[in-house]
């Protein structure tokens, strides 16, 4: 490295790009912002205008978005008190809790296909990975692009023949149809990026575990697996992030006992249209964890998105 | 002694397989690996696809179960070429895909230039840019839907505040002309940084050398930019369009949340109008043969380009 580097930006030009790209993230953050504030407000003042800044945050959107409620007469009313703070906030409207949301049901759904079909797809990927990486197969490269290929059909031409092939086998509406159908969907980027965290492991460790008397298994697991760790995580992140987003399946295979959030959420009613806040309360408890990942992935983040294409 | 799962499955297996697992070749285990992978495959792509192909040529309406599948050979895919309503899904598709991707190169590009000033802080502003591609395109779609509204959404109220429009004079959502940007609008929300990532990777990669040659050289710093910056970023900026390209191109969930393809049917993007002949008209003979015909699209549109790729990359 020499001491001075006649490309490094002058501090004025670091001061004014700095300036730039902090104004495009603050404007970029308005929408998610504006989301996250929604979810605190009272439905009145969701849909004020001009649009309300600063108001009294309630929780009124999350009740909505966990219970149903029904209207109840006053005598009903004064006869039973509120039972509880979320109670309270509900009486304000003469209702009252009668039960939990389907948004909870849901939510876990979200969470079971999600986790099942990331452990189903870093399982298999690393298995194949491996094999692509450290044996000769014949026609490798044909079959590592025809797992990529799968890749390019629009979900909508796959969802036809899958539609029907689960109504057959009785898969349509259940968490091992979505698990499956996620899995094969994620794959190819599992393949993909594993092959190339598995290529950047040198093979002299495994030939010196072999040479110590470990068969090809004990290699794979003892020697190759811990050192692919990060990149079996980081993968493993892409996966359930895809699979947490993913709305075109959902929408079309599942209609209630296997439903996941994305397609649920839209359909958030409360009294006299949409409920904005519970469906915006609803957005934030969906986006968090995927910030949350990708805050954690952000090393690997353009290796995930570009298939293990851009390493650096 | 380890006593992970896998080594008390290893100690719990009976001798005589264990040997068979010990003495198998490399050959034999590579297949054990890549075989799950190929079969579910199989399975859930290739299979469907076949039975699509198939399908596409019959009048199969899968709402009627009992009624007589005729195979009508290819009428499908003519009725499909020679139908006017659907050029006009096609011209809103590369309506979309156009400026989706022009505005995503130019500003990404322009981000990932400035980010790599190294200016103080930028890791933490790259992430924050970098957080709406990972939300869900269909929940985003959702929530720009609340922000489009034309009395009380904030889109409305800042272009109302900054042009002194009533922000309740127009619809972005609602009308013919607005429609179709409101869509590029989101899409570019949330994938800039996408191609902002990949340039920002292509930046990085060019050595300080070159520019220290060029500075020795005395050519100016637009000139550097033009023959040094730009040329060897091509390759990476030409993935990043490739995979925009691909995906915009199969673009669903977004779109369909944030207009359903209204007004009338100016966003409704081929993915929009496959979903509706597929399962709201029940055409499913007919939408095989349409599906047959975009994947066929995109698969020859992808090849070309790989190959226009890889020739830059070869300079």
């Amino acid at each position: 490295m020499s001491a001075h580097s006649i490309n490094a930006a002058s501090p004025r030009a670091k001061w004014i790009a700095g300036a730039l790209v902090i104004a495009y993230a603050l404007i970029t953050m308005v929408p998610l912002a504006w989301i996250v504030l929604t979810g605190f407000k009272s439905p009145a003042d969701a849909i004020s205008y001009p649009p309300k800044v600063i108001f009294e945050p309630t929780l009124e959107g999350y009740v909505n978005l966990f219970t149903t409620r029904t209207r109840q007469t006053q005598e009903f009313l004064s006869a039973n008190p509120p039972e509880n703070w979320a109670d309270e906030i509900v009486r304000q409207y003469d209702m009252v809790i009668v039960g939990p949301s389907k948004f909870g049901e849901r939510f876990l759904n979200s969470v079971i296909i999600g986790f099942g079909s990331t452990f189903l797809s870093v399982f298999l990927g690393t298995l194949a990975a491996y094999a692509f990486s450290r044996f000769k197969i014949p026609l490798a490269d044909d079959l590592l692009f025809f797992i990529l290929s799968t890749r390019m059909m629009p979900p909508i031409a796959v969802a036809i023949p899958i539609f029907l092939m689960y109504r057959n086998l009785g898969l349509s509406d259940t968490h091992l149809g979505m698990i499956l159908l996620y899995t094969a969907v994620n794959i190819s980027l599992a393949v993909w990026l594993l092959k190339g965290f598995i290529d950047e492991i040198p093979r002299e460790y495994e030939e010196a575990a072999l040479i110590d008397g470990f068969t090809r298994f004990q290699a794979f697991y003892k020697v190759v697996l811990p050192q692919a760790a990060t990149g079996i995580a980081s993968t493993a992140i892409f996966c359930l992030i895809f699979a947490w987003n993913e709305y075109a399946f959902a929408v079309l295979l599942t209609t209630a006992s296997a439903q996941t959030a994305p397609p649920f959420i839209p359909t958030i009613i409360g009294v006299g249209g949409l409920d904005w806040p519970a469906i915006a309360a609803g957005v934030t408890i969906f986006l968090l964890p995927v910030m949350i990942f990708t805050i954690l992935l952000r090393k690997h983040l353009l290796r995930g998105i570009t298939f293990g294409a851009v390493r650096k | 002694m380890s006593s992970t799962p896998i080594d008390a499955a290893a100690r719990a297996t009976p001798k005589r397989i264990a040997r068979k697992i010990r003495g198998l070749s490399d050959r034999a285990i590579a297949w054990i690996f890549v075989a799950p992978t190929i079969f579910l495959l199989l399975a859930i792509n290739i299979f469907p696809l076949i039975w699509t192909i198939q399908l596409s040529f019959t009048n199969y309406k899968a709402n009627r179960i009992g009624r007589e599948v005729k195979n009508i050979g290819l009428r499908n895919y003519e009725r499909i070429l020679t139908d006017s309503d659907i050029w006009l899904n096609m011209q809103a598709t590369a309506h979309f895909l156009f400026w989706t991707i022009t505005l995503q190169v130019i500003i990404g590009f322009f981000l990932a230039w400035l980010i790599h000033r190294n200016f103080k802080g930028n890791a933490f502003w790259t992430t924050v840019i970098v957080l709406p591609m990972m939300l869900s395109p269909a929940v985003v779609g959702n929530f720009w839907k609340f922000l489009y509204q034309p009395q009380i959404g904030l889109f409305n109220y800042i272009v109302g505040f900054f042009t002194g429009k009533d922000p309740s004079s127009f619809e972005m959502l609602g009308s013919v002309q607005l429609a179709p940007w409101s869509i590029v609008i989101v899409d570019t929300w949330m994938w800039t940084p996408f191609v902002m990532l990949i340039c920002l990777a292509g930046l990085r990669s060019i050595p300080d050398y070159i520019y220290e040659a060029a500075e020795i050289d005395r050519a100016s710093k637009f000139r550097q930019f033009w023959t040094i910056t730009v040329p060897m970023v091509l390759p990476f900026l030409m993935l990043a369009v490739l995979f925009r390209g691909i995906e915009n191109f199969k673009m669903f969930d977004l779109v369909v949340q944030l207009t359903g393809g209204g007004p009338g049917s100016t966003t409704e993007l081929t993915s929009i109008n496959l979903k509706r002949e597929a399962f709201e008209k029940w055409r499913t003979g007919y939408a095989s043969a349409y599906a047959i015909i975009l994947f066929v699209t995109v698969f020859g549109l992808a090849s070309i380009y790989v190959k226009a790729l890889n020739k830059v990359k070869e300079r």
